[in-house]
């Protein structure tokens, strides 16, 4: 099926091809149309929808909701979604697999409530307290926007672990086409084998069955450092460092799943963008401009902005004499770029805009990099 | 004969003894709870699913109770609750916590659990300060209470949460000293069975053996003396002049009524929905 939709509708219909069949959310620009899109959809097919008191309850109930056996989303934007952060530490503790949408927007605090921007990568990473690990996926337009957020509930259910989802207002609110593609729906183990428990695994790879609240298995569910059978131990340094090596491990062990990005232009380039979500569109565009103006460029674009394979980056990047990070930040990803290229060997270099909605042209960034290479290095 | 504690069944017992406070009126609230589940002919709590916050009445369920439990971060048992309920109706879910979980930290949830008339029994077990961080003050702690952040008297006044969920949509609100243990244990039979539906609330005012009592210079046993003095039923309390209801607790079944709770309300908005009224 072909449709017009926005970024924000495009997630809601990913949802619901997914099989989410619980949402809770609290009003908040510029991410209200996803709720406003489960509060129509969900009632009509059997599903739950609440508006929420405040984002902190929106995201526990999505936990709860989880535990139950729903496949649970909420969304938000800035302000919620710093919020919700505590809700997220603890869905990672105890391994709950959630969906969360963060519609990102200029901030700190209030910002501009209605502007796009792309200041919360780090935030969806660690904006937490203690170590840990969870996915977020960048999707770059509407159509990908409904994959990836099937993409999130697969990641959710098969890991039991907090699926964190980022677009900007301009994918948001931008509509394109989307054609409702079909990706099978995978669930969670909810059956424990012989020798199973809840809260260990032998494989450091694969999440331990979630059976679901009220099957008999007198569940002992703690945000609290626990033992494989959910017991509460809040003293032992190996029972501590096992869970959050485990919570760390299964992640971070499943890199070549979790990672997924695109390439676009020149195998070797002379100058290499590296970019995600609406940010991307520009940079795709000012590489075919380059390359038509016989430069040599390349784009990584992120669908996935953590877990992330340096490696592999490095790898697909090959030997650039520039490398451009374009952000709606004042310079996020760049951290992780720079780990990949030393700034000493080569000129790494962020573009960083943000607020009044005013977008990072492609024209801006061909400049830029004409600019960058004219100055050899 | 092998003696058996008569409500064995609902507890893990190989997590016992509790690590409560010698004398902690925690163990009297899990009593209640569990002969009430006895009564009712409950043979196992399968069907129950008990959601605390932090603090120590949270530990009554999570880890002693035999049933699936979740220990939520603090403040955030009812919404956890929610989704709970409302992704499996079929599941009675039970909150268990205190008066700072409950009334401070998670306060808004409660009101709005309240206004939705979400179909969850809270029963908050108010011990009068925050005791598992060592005794602050906390919503409920009275005028006048020494505590380790009020060492010159608690100046606040403290909130009376029943009342106020009383005059919400909640269908069932009671309170109860500890002392009075048959009364407690047949509201929450009450809650369970005859009232089944929508948010019910018992509030059970168990003053901190170790952070109340004993920094009164009281004793468990003597505490429980003054307690059931102080005890005023709801009806005679209204009729005290105002002055001289100081320092008495009102107790008694402040409401309860059979409206139709958040599910049932949930329900026909889904007919409406399915129907095509008012979708745009």
């Amino acid at each position: 099926m072909r449709r017009l939709l926005s970024g924000n509708e495009a997630i809601a219909e990913g949802a619901l091809a997914a099989g989410c069949n619980f949402f809770a959310g609290y009003p908040i620009t510029p991410s209200s149309e996803i709720m406003h899109y489960m509060a129509r959809e969900l009632p009509k097919r059997g599903g739950v929808f609440i508006q929420a008191e405040d984002e902190l309850a929106a995201v526990n109930m999505v936990i709860g909701a989880s535990l139950a056996g729903a496949k649970a989303m909420t969304a938000t934007s800035g302000p919620g979604f710093s919020l919700m952060q505590e809700g997220i530490g603890y869905a990672v503790m105890v391994e709950a697999p959630i969906i969360v949408v963060n519609v990102m927007r200029v901030g700190p605090a209030t910002g501009q409530a209605t502007k796009p921007a792309q200041g919360d990568i780090m935030q969806a990473r660690w904006g937490r307290h203690g170590d840990q690990y969870l996915v977020s996926l960048a999707p770059s337009t509407p159509q990908e926007s409904f994959e990836l957020t099937i993409e999130a509930f697969n990641i959710a259910e098969e890991l039991r672990v907090p699926v964190m989802l980022l677009i900007d207002e301009f994918i948001a609110h931008g509509r394109e086409i989307v054609v409702s593609k079909r990706i099978a729906a995978k669930y969670r183990r909810t059956v424990m084998g012989e020798g199973e428990e809840p809260f260990n695994s032998m494989n450091p790879k694969i999440a331990p069955p979630l059976p679901e609240l009220g099957s008999g298995k007198y569940l002992l569910i703690t945000g609290s450092t626990h033992d494989g059978r959910g017991y509460r131990d809040v003293h032992n340094f190996e029972t501590h460092f096992n869970l959050v090596r485990r919570l760390k491990d299964k992640v971070v062990l499943n890199l070549d799943k979790l990672f997924m990005y695109e390439v676009h232009g020149d195998e070797e380039p002379d100058v290499l963008f590296i970019s995600y979500g609406s940010t991307a569109r520009s940079a795709k565009e000012a590489v075919n401009i380059l390359r038509s103006r016989g430069v040599k460029a390349k784009l990584i674009r992120l669908k996935t902005l953590w877990p992330i394979d340096i490696e592999l980056i490095k790898r697909l990047g090959g030997n650039p004499r520039a490398v451009i990070v374009p952000e709606q930040n004042l310079g996020q990803l760049i951290i992780d770029v720079e780990r990949i290229y030393n700034p000493f060997e080569h000129r790494v270099m962020g573009y960083n805009k943000v607020g009044g909605g005013i977008p990072i042209y492609s024209s801006e960034l061909v400049e830029e990099a004409l600019k960058v290479l004219s100055c050899g290095g | 004969m092998e003696a058996k504690h008569p409500t064995r069944e609902y507890v893990r017992e190989e997590v016992l003894p509790t690590t409560f406070c010698p004398g902690c009126y925690n163990g009297i609230v899990m009593n209640a709870m569990a002969l009430a589940f006895k009564e009712l002919g409950v043979s196992d709590l399968r069907n129950y699913v008990f959601v605390s916050g932090i603090g120590c009445a949270s530990w009554i369920p999570n880890p002693y109770l035999k049933a699936d439990s979740i220990h939520t971060l603090h403040g955030r048992a009812i919404p956890v609750a929610t989704g709970v309920k409302l992704a499996k109706p079929s599941l009675n879910v039970i909150v268990v916590a205190g008066d700072g979980d409950l009334a401070s930290i998670g306060g808004n949830h409660l009101i709005h659990a309240a206004r939705r008339n979400m179909d969850i029994l809270v029963i908050m077990v108010n011990n009068l300060v925050y005791a598992m961080t060592r005794g602050q003050q906390s919503p409920t702690t009275p005028q006048g209470f020494i505590t380790i952040t009020t060492p010159y008297g608690n100046f606040e006044r403290p909130l009376d949460v029943s009342r106020i969920i009383a005059e919400t949509n909640a269908n069932y609100v009671a309170r109860w000293c500890i002392v009075n243990f048959t009364q407690l244990k047949e509201s929450i039979k009450e809650a369970l069975a005859k009232y089944c539906k929508g948010f019910r609330f018992i509030e059970v005012w168990a003053p901190c053996i170790t952070y109340v009592v004993r920094y009164e210079g009281n004793t468990p046993g003597r505490a429980l003396k003054e307690m059931s003095r102080k005890c005023v039923p709801l009806s005679d309390y209204e009729k005290l002049p105002v002055e001289k209801r100081d320092g008495g607790i009102a107790v008694g079944v402040f409401k309860k009524e059979l409206k139709p709770g958040f599910i049932d309300l949930y329900r026909s908005y889904v007919e409406k929905a399915v129907g095509g009224v008012g979708s745009t």
